[in-house]
């Protein structure tokens, strides 16, 4: 088994892993769910919109679900603290999240156009707002939330909800959901017929240069806001506790990593080439490609603010020598080898049958389909 | 000091919450089983009615496992926004089940279940069958992670306290998965689950045949629940939890109040057919006892004595001052760890430690605490005992019920004469909430029984609770009570109207009525 320090690496890789799979996948049907209802103006045509996330969605939230119990096993103190420190964020966050399975299940069962009027528009609030709040989450992490410990070792919140609505923290917020709305519609313009197909291309290509535009504003923003540096007292192989290291603060500073290993910049460039490609694509109507390349833009962006942030996970603005770093926030080293195990095993069989699910479901949703539809869900 | 006001509101939130997601998580344990019955007859003799049989009630399924995915994410979420201190105190250990789940179990169920609704032209039918089969199996797994850990708060095995880190740790993560309380646990629960699956279809299958409608459907269907009901429903009642009763001392306690026992009797005990429970007085009134049945039940032999709630509390007495040692060495091994002596007390008392935060909730300082503090929080570790006393005899009560309900559906359904016993068909629909009360009256009894332990003997609930503002957990539990009601009104509302217009009334099956013999 590796050491402790090493295993504490692996883990924050698989946290960036579980949530690259749960941007490219559960991200398509948020960004679906987020605009169906503006691309299919007629019943028939949401319907088939629906259709091409409705059979996936559900194993797709598995990767949020996941990574929410990834972080409770390998890191039990950014668990406690980001949500209970983000105690009403979570809430909205958890009842546009409710929405979403009902809403897929009753919406077709009747008939009545208010009833499905009025779950479109729970699916579209289940869509975006997940879709922003991410991002809004995000950008927080950046401007460091208000946490520091008592004496029992509680994490203590000293901010409202409202603390959160920073300017920076809500333009994140649009780069989230300007990312998702481009990968979602890269995948309708794949799965569903004419003419929502068309819509959705012409959707993702603006989608796509409003994220790029969003995404280096941020860039240059993260350049003048306090960024976190480790000073001294942190021991990578030592037990965990979060409030024997010193940390400076500094403007720019997040952008330290970057500034260290030059290569590291092609992950933001990633980032920025891929949605600029995915709008190209989907003018030319390429949608295969173009999802390949929004999913490349999903990924870097992820990887980008992880860079930027490591080896932070949750800095604090208030008491920046206690904020929760890879290396002092997380389990025993028993636990994480245990769980790296458990990772190793299951997940290539999860991959493994959701590509084969996938597989069986291949093909066009097309509005002939649509009628032939049993209403069975 | 712990404010007590955010821990009333986060544990009712936790209770309503959870008690609501269990409204639905049996049924969908019990109906995707049932599905692949269904399903499994119509692959073996291929005839269209059993597939019908397996689309309608898969239809209704999955209304019912949207409410239980929707209402499942609350509880994912809620150990952190509301018991912060217990997920950093327990996180190494019970974050894992719970990721677990997410990897087995989850995806499992998750990525099958759209492949059930979207796959019936798109498979064969042995793949068909399969995916059914990955779905209940990937719920059933669910409960499995879900109750290994609620066991290990039940009964905290191969875990220790790390005084460096401030929180438990796993010293054996075989321990965990192999506890003697999770595995009495699940067989009882997820059993439990088959029989709300099977009541469900009983009941709305007699209500069909009593309407003297989707009769062909009806019929089979009540065959199908009377049996499978009947294995399981014997299952839960036989392989009752109780076998775990005596793995520690809050597990003593629990059966001490179910029982109302106060004082130890001498084995075996009598068991307590009624009574009224005095949590004030400690005593019980107007008692009517079977001798002996108690102590065979609980025990097992007929010479261990079953131990009563003032011998209980007596050790839970001894337990709270070798506690407070165990709080004050570790108090002095924080700002000095190489200091032996204090390294010493620490090691003879840390099983204790857990004991001396229950003071917490009176005194800052344990060592403070004067007698009269010492006293009530040896009494703080008694549950409500008439609230117990009286869920479990209810509960049990259900359980026989039932059973006499899927014996009598058996015998009928064997002899063919459902449809001339009215009486029968009435008294079936007449049982769909049973097993939910029942269900529900379990977790009460498991959860409520646990008190005042969010881990038994190791961490206090109270001190779990995160330090949210009260007003922001009043208004997400107001929240909540809105959101969940309308939620629960518009799905009642989903479910009976799917189930008036019944098999026949749905025209999924254009090519002709379900009634014609297929």
């Amino acid at each position: 088994m590796p050491d402790y320090e090493t295993l504490r690496l692996i883990w924050w890789l698989i946290l960036g892993a579980l949530l690259i799979g749960f941007a490219l996948m559960d991200g398509f049907d948020l960004g679906v769910g987020a605009t169906f209802r503006f691309i299919g103006r007629s019943d028939e045509e949401r319907r088939a919109l629906l259709e091409s996330i409705e059979p996936v969605w559900d194993g797709n939230q598995v990767w949020f679900i996941l990574a929410g119990g990834a972080v409770f096993a390998a890191w039990p103190l950014l668990y406690a603290a980001s949500f209970s420190g983000l105690y009403l964020a979570m809430f909205l966050l958890l009842v546009a999240l409710i929405l979403r399975p009902v809403g897929f299940i009753f919406r077709n069962k009747i008939h009545d156009p208010r009833w499905r009027n009025s779950w479109d528009w729970a699916l579209t609030i289940g869509g975006a707002v997940p879709a922003l709040l991410f991002g809004v989450a995000f950008g927080n992490l950046f401007l460091g939330l208000p946490l520091e410990f008592d004496a029992l070792q509680r994490p203590m919140f000293s901010g409202g909800f409202f603390g959160l609505l920073h300017p920076f923290a809500l333009l994140a917020g649009l780069v989230s959901l300007a990312m998702l709305i481009m990968h979602g519609s890269a995948y309708a313009a794949l799965k569903v017929g004419e003419p929502m197909s068309r819509r959705a291309a012409a959707l993702g290509g603006w989608a796509a240069l409003v994220f790029v535009a969003c995404f280096a504003l941020a860039g240059a923003w993260v350049a003048n806001i306090g960024g976190h540096t480790i000073t001294s007292g942190v021991d990578a192989l030592g037990p965990s506790n979060p409030l024997a290291k010193h940390v400076a603060v500094a403007p720019g500073a997040w952008l330290g990593n970057f500034r260290a290993h030059a290569a590291l910049w092609l992950v933001p460039a990633m980032a920025v080439t891929g949605a600029l490609l995915a709008a190209t694509l989907l003018r030319s109507g390429r949608a295969g490609l173009a999802l390949v390349a929004s999913g490349a833009a999903v990924a870097g962006t992820i990887l980008t603010a992880g860079i930027a942030l490591f080896p932070f996970l949750m800095p604090s603005s208030t008491h920046p020598d206690q904020g929760l770093t890879v290396w002092d926030a997380s389990s025993s080293a028993r636990t994480l080898g245990i769980m790296l195990i458990a990772v190793l095993v299951l997940l290539p069989i999860v991959l493994a049958y959701t590509a084969w699910v996938f597989r069986v479901l291949r093909g066009r949703i097309t509005l002939e389909s649509v009628r032939q539809h049993t209403g069975l869900y | 000091m712990i404010d007590l006001s955010v821990v009333a509101l986060s544990r009712t939130q936790f209770a309503l919450t959870a008690l609501y997601h269990f409204l639905f998580v049996p049924l969908t344990l019990g109906l995707s089983m049932i599905l692949v019955i269904m399903e499994a007859v119509y692959v073996m003799t291929g005839r269209e009615i059993w597939k019908r049989m397996t689309q309608f009630w898969g239809m209704l399924f999955g209304i019912n496992f949207a409410m239980g995915v929707a209402t499942g994410i609350t509880m994912e979420f809620q150990f952190g926004t509301n018991w912060a201190y217990y997920s950093h105190y327990v996180g190494d250990i019970f974050g894992a089940p719970l990721a677990l789940e997410g990897l087995m179990a989850f995806f499992l169920e998750s990525t099958f279940v759209g492949l059930f609704f979207f796959g019936w032209e798109r498979l064969s039918k042995v793949g068909h069958l399969i995916v059914t089969a990955l779905v209940a199996l990937g719920s059933s797994l669910s409960a499995l992670w879900i109750l290994i850990a609620n066991a290990w708060m039940q009964h905290p095995v191969g875990a220790q306290f790390n005084e460096q880190t401030m929180r438990m740790e796993l010293s054996s993560f075989s321990a965990v998965l192999l506890n003697p309380v999770a595995q009495a646990k699940f067989v009882h629960t997820v059993a439990a689950g088959y029989v709300v699956g099977s009541v469900f279809v009983l009941a709305v299958s007699a209500w069909y045949l009593l309407r003297g409608r989707n009769v062909e459907i009806a019929r089979r269907s009540l065959a199908v629940a009377a049996s499978f009901g009947l294995a399981c429903s014997l299952s839960v009642v036989v392989l009752g939890d109780e076998s775990g009763y005596l793995a520690s001392e809050n597990q003593k306690m629990k059966i001490a109040a179910i029982e109302a026992e106060w004082h130890t009797e001498r084995a075996p005990a009598g068991f307590t057919v009624f009574g009224i429970p005095d949590d004030v007085a400690h005593t019980t009134h107007d008692e009517l006892k079977v001798p002996w049945v108690l102590g065979l039940i609980a025990t097992r032999s007929a010479d261990e004595p079953v131990l009563g709630i003032f011998d209980l509390v007596a050790r839970a007495r001894t337990r709270i001052a070798s506690g407070i040692e165990a709080h004050a060495a570790l108090t002095v091994l924080r700002a000095h760890p190489q200091d032996a002596a204090a390294r010493a007390l620490f090691e003879e008392h840390r099983d204790d430690l857990g004991y001396g935060l229950l003071l917490l909730r009176y005194v800052d300082d344990p060592a403070h605490a004067t007698a009269a503090q010492i006293e009530a929080a040896a009494w703080s570790t008694v549950p409500d005992v008439a609230v117990l006393f009286w869920c479990f005899r209810v509960m049990v009560g259900i359980g026989l019920l039932l059973i006499l309900l899927f014996a009598t559906a058996f015998y009928l359904s064997a002899r063919h004469r459902f449809e001339r016993h009215r009486w029968f068909l009435r008294a079936a629909f007449l049982a769909l909430p049973l097993p939910w009360i029942a269900a529900e009256l379990g977790w009460i009894v498991a959860e409520y029984g646990r008190q005042p332990w969010a881990i038994d003997g190791v961490l206090p609930t109270f001190l779990g609770a995160s330090p949210v503002p009260a007003s922001s957990i009043a208004l997400s539990l107001c929240g909540f009570v809105i959101f969940y009601s309308a939620l629960a009104a518009v799905d009642v509302y989903l479910l009976t109207r799917m189930i008036r217009r019944g098999p026949d009334g749905l025209g999924y099956w254009p090519e002709g009525d379900a009634r014609a013999r297929l």
